[in-house]
């Protein structure tokens, strides 16, 4: 444990319980708060919002066009929410000879209003420490075998913007409607550490 | 400051561990709940939020599940703020109360200058005692400015409560090979740069 302890450190649980008490006591928390807070982050904060620009962009090359330019105003316009310090979300584009991945080596930024909340492997010290020195490996070992012809673009995210990845419509889906095409695009392929190649028709 | 939390480029991790394994711990939830209550009240900023993890001690920045780094944060500004005392905390808790290392002198921006999409551009060599947003990796690195963002509050300043002007951030895109010479996977590495973290590059 941390250096500077005098005790032995109580649990998680009871240092957690603690703050309540403060935050309550200090007269900023109120009755409800927790549960609120967690119910809207679980049920507005989800992967389908990204999923759905996605699906729009496959489908709408105008949308697509005004996705790319300026995707905080098209995730606004489509009811999506920011927190304040998520000022601009950049949408990166795929294409069969680019690829690009998210991370956020100093801590763990994500969009996750429009992506939903970060996976475990995302936040872990491996995948922030490596991925920006060895992205194609790192991605090989996730199961993404990327060719070597196709250029990977890492994006480090250490300022106020947010990115997701606009992958590639699987080929399989041409003809689908938005939202059975929602429905196939994971978070993974948001962050780009998948492809959706397994999608078939 | 240079410490462990800066961990871009860093050697000698594993394979990341892929896909997550659920797991469901129910403290968590609540300490994104609270931080997030201490924050929307104006408590702390986001920047002091990250600084605070920033500066808990390696030892157990590095041990900690993610959420106790935030639970430890937390903490960490509360005491700082006058909120509540350390051992009124470990009163509540009933044991120990690890809290993150003391913060040093924040900075403010540098006087502002602008860079043109496509220039070529230099992050200063700096070592800032507290905050920054600046990844190790591309200390005095060259790279190529491909975006600019609307304004951001500056973070070396707003991470210790100073008046933090507002500034652009840099698109910059780096060659892994310039910033990892000979030992990198080929690849574009984009990184959101302040405006203050940037010098001009002479002409050739």
């Amino acid at each position: 444990m941390a250096d500077n302890a005098t005790l032995p450190a109580a649990s998680p649980e009871q240092r957690t319980a603690a703050i309540e008490m403060v935050l309550r006591r200090h007269g900023v928390l109120q009755d409800g708060f927790v549960d609120d807070f967690t119910h809207h982050a679980d049920d507005a904060w989800v992967t389908a919002n990204g999923a759905n620009m996605v699906a729009r962009a496959w489908t709408d090359p105008v949308f697509r066009a005004r996705m790319l330019a300026n995707g905080t105003a098209v995730a606004r316009e489509m009811g999506f929410q920011f927190p304040e310090h998520h000022r601009h979300l950049v949408v990166l584009e795929n294409t069969p000879d680019i690829h690009n991945v998210i991370v956020c080596t100093l801590c763990s930024c994500t969009a996750y209003t429009i992506i939903g909340a970060a996976p475990g492997w995302y936040k872990d010290l491996d995948y922030r420490a490596r991925v920006v020195r060895e992205s194609r490996t790192v991605l090989r070992e996730m199961g993404l075998d990327l060719p070597a012809s196709t250029e990977i673009r890492v994006w480090d995210t250490t300022a106020d913007t947010r990115y997701m990845v606009l992958p590639l419509q699987p080929p399989a889906t041409e003809g689908w409607p938005v939202d059975r095409l929602a429905k196939i695009v994971t978070q993974d392929a948001m962050i780009g550490a998948s492809r959706l190649d397994e999608v078939k028709g | 400051m240079d410490s462990l939390h800066d961990l871009g480029g860093k050697q000698g991790f594993g394979r990341v561990s892929y896909p997550d394994t659920p797991y469901d711990e129910t403290w968590e939830p609540v300490v994104r709940a609270l931080s997030a209550c201490a924050l929307r009240n104006h408590i702390y900023n986001m920047d002091e939020m990250r600084h605070a993890i920033e500066r808990m001690t390696p030892r157990h920045y590095m041990t900690a599940p993610y959420y106790e780094r935030h639970l430890t944060a937390v903490a960490t500004l509360l005491v700082e703020k006058g909120v509540v005392t350390r051992d009124e905390l470990e009163t509540l808790a009933g044991g120990g109360f690890p809290l993150a290392g003391p913060i040093g002198p924040g900075r403010l921006a540098a006087p502002p200058q602008s860079f043109a999409i496509g220039e070529t551009v230099r992050v200063k060599n700096e070592h800032v005692p507290g905050h920054v947003r600046m990844p190790g990796y591309i200390r005095g690195k060259t790279g190529v400015v491909v975006g600019i963002t609307p304004p951001y509050p500056f973070p070396d300043a707003a991470g210790h409560g100073m008046q933090a002007s507002m500034e652009p951030t840099y698109d910059v895109r780096f060659r892994a090979r310039d910033l990892w010479p000979d030992s990198c996977d080929d690849a574009m590495n984009h990184v959101g740069v302040f405006q203050s973290y940037l010098e001009k590059v002479a002409a050739a």
